[in-house]
């Protein structure tokens, strides 16, 4: 009797030691093989894409012909989109993280800003551009321009880049602060001399994440009209004359790599899709790098400074 | 001499921060304006949309077809294709999700896991145009050698790959709270003769219940709103149809569709995007709402 109970005992145990050895394969099992999706994403690309990566690629305009066909007006127009978002997203969201951290009292209207921006960072892309398509298009009278498109990534990555800041300034002692006025330095001194510098590989690498997620962004854009056909470049940003410097390209007709590459995936010949899978490459290429820069930057700042 | 310049330069100083300090609460006000903005254009436009469309008719009929000649407005088919698509890439990510977070939290030494987990959030990062190229160039030829019958545009394919894309929204987040979870709870499973698996399951999962939900929610409206892997692998045709195996069109690659097109301002075709553009914003609001209930019912104080 005794040992019988031994018996079952020792098999109950075996039974669970099982299961979890069972279940060890089974997780390695899952997270390889989505690791294994990703590297045959990429390979698939290079495969198709690589072999059509040229000189002429990427100098020539969209044309019918595939063979044609290249990506120069739209990696000009990426370029030029993603320098207008990053002119206005970092400042914007920078000072915007700053502020709720270091100036916001706990009131109604801070706790109204938060919740704005919790929602703001859940709202899908698309509504984004709806939201872009009806104000700044239409009531705002700018058009599908390259403006509207860096005003609409902007808003979109806001919250990716407020909440990077702001995490990153929580972790700056409270007493580096007091250090600072105990000196007589004002609120904002505080902030410019000790709490951004000493925040700035968080910041940076938020500001990365956040634009590489720009870059890849196609709802929103397509949403507020950008065209998938351009055969012509914005206005030069410098000009001959005085003052030499010029804006007109701001609101010039655009187009983006991930526009063009869906515009070359819509199409039926086998030929634009070669084109797609060169687009895209290049496009998970810069993806990646800047997600590599990201990790770099955290890793390069969190061994610098210890508290 | 000195006393009164000393006076100015404060006077200065303190007008200076107060400017500052005005500056920066005006940016934190750019989400609040973002998000009035939204709402106020949605509603406004889905406004007039409405005054031609009774919303009965719009939320019962079974015909989207508001650039016929005959055009019928019911968003149901539109619904449906979002629904199937949405539950199809869920049936992949939650099993994958969790599974890979049980694993990462519980199994995993800490170097597999420093490397692994960033490698994983790479799958968030892959732009979404190129996830679609993926299911309409790859996955869906390869998924018609298994069943002959599959349309060259599906939701089957649409949907998974999606689920592949929101793997990492449902594994990092649910490990994180797994890893919430302190670690005496842990050893006390262990002491009484607990496996890793049993500890797993019976403890560390419904300590960290709370923050698994809130993966599970923003990995459902990651996949409600999307947009371009469903705009160009689950095809743009409007199907009211439960079965993954057909093409249907979605809320969001509707809106991309008539986008491309040339419709002019303030026709009743442009109203219909802001109208499916509130719907959507609608149903991923009342996603996050039921996130908050479920967070605060499961939420466990240590």
């Amino acid at each position: 009797m005794e040992k019988n109970h031994l018996l079952e005992l020792h098999k109950l145990i075996r039974k669970h030691k099982l299961y979890d050895n069972l279940f060890a394969i089974f997780g390695l099992i899952a997270l390889f093989s989505a690791l294994f999706i990703l590297f045959v994403l990429i390979l698939d690309l290079v495969n198709t894409g690589y072999p059509r990566i040229s000189q002429t690629f990427l100098t020539n305009f969209p044309s019918r012909f595939p063979e044609k066909a290249g990506v120069l007006s739209a990696g000009v127009g990426s370029i030029l989109v993603m320098l207008v978002t990053a002119f206005i997203a970092i400042p914007i969201g920078v000072a915007a993280g700053v502020y709720l951290e270091e100036y916001a009292r706990k009131n109604w209207f801070t706790a109204l800003i938060e919740i704005n921006i919790t929602n703001l960072a859940g709202v899908p892309s698309i509504v984004f551009g709806l939201m872009a398509l009806g104000v700044f298009v239409y009531k705002f009278g700018l058009g599908s321009s390259i403006l509207t498109a860096g005003l609409t990534l902007s808003l979109l990555i806001l919250p990716i880049i407020i909440t990077a800041t702001r995490e990153a300034i929580r972790t700056i002692p409270g007493h580096i602060r007091e250090a600072s006025m105990a000196v007589g330095a004002t609120k904002w001194q505080t902030v410019k001399h000790h709490v951004l510098p000493y925040s700035m590989g968080g910041i940076l690498t938020g500001i990365v994440i956040a634009l590489s997620r720009a870059i890849g962004e196609t709802a929103p854009l397509i949403t507020i009209g950008a065209l998938t056909f351009i055969a012509f470049l914005p206005h030069p940003p410098f000009i001959p004359e005085a003052p030499y410097i010029s804006f007109q390209w701001t609101m010039d007709a655009f187009t983006v790599l991930p526009i063009q590459m869906f515009n070359w995936i819509s199409r039926p010949q086998k030929e634009f899709h070669v084109n797609a899978a060169a687009a895209g490459l290049i496009l998970l290429s810069l993806t990646l790098a800047m997600n590599a820069i990201a990790i770099f930057i955290r890793y390069h700042f969190r061994k610098r400074i210890k508290w | 001499m000195s006393k009164p310049h000393l006076y100015a330069k404060n006077t200065w100083r303190k007008l200076r921060e107060y400017f500052i300090e005005l500056l920066l609460l005006l940016s934190a006000c750019v989400a609040i304006l973002a998000t009035a903005g939204i709402v106020f254009i949605l509603v406004y436009e889905s406004s007039s949309f409405f005054v031609h469309v009774p919303l009965k008719d719009f939320l019962t009929g079974t015909e989207w077809t508001p650039l016929f000649d005959n055009p019928k407005y019911s968003i149901l088919p539109l619904l449906s294709g979002t629904l199937v698509t949405t539950l199809v890439a869920l049936f992949l990510a939650i099993p994958m999700g969790t599974i890979a977070a049980i694993y990462l939290s519980e199994y995993a030494n800490s170097r597999l896991r420093e490397i692994v987990k960033p490698l994983l959030e790479l799958l968030a990062a892959v732009p979404t145009v190129v996830y679609g190229y993926f299911a309409l160039l790859f996955v869906s030829p390869l998924l018609q050698k298994l069943i002959p019958t599959l349309s060259g545009f599906n939701m089957l394919s649409a949907g998974l790959v999606m689920g592949v894309m929101i793997i990492p929204y449902i594994s990092s987040l649910s490990e994180d709270a797994m890893r919430a979870v302190p670690m005496h709870m842990r050893e006390g499973a262990y002491a009484l003769g607990s496996t890793k698996l049993q500890t797993a399951l019976k403890v560390v999962m419904p300590g960290a219940l709370s923050g698994i939900t809130s993966a599970y929610i923003l990995g459902i409206s990651r996949a409600f709103g999307e947009t371009m892997v469903v705009a160009i692998a689950a095809g743009m045709q409007p199907n009211l149809t439960w079965n993954p195996l057909e093409p249907a069109s979605t809320i969001t690659a509707y809106i991309v569709q008539v986008s491309m097109g040339d419709l002019p301002h303030n026709s009743i075709g442009y109203q219909t995007i802001f109208a499916a553009g509130l719907t959507l914003l609608l149903l991923t609001f009342l996603f996050n709402i039921l996130g908050f209930i479920l967070r605060k019912r499961f939420r466990e104080i240590y």
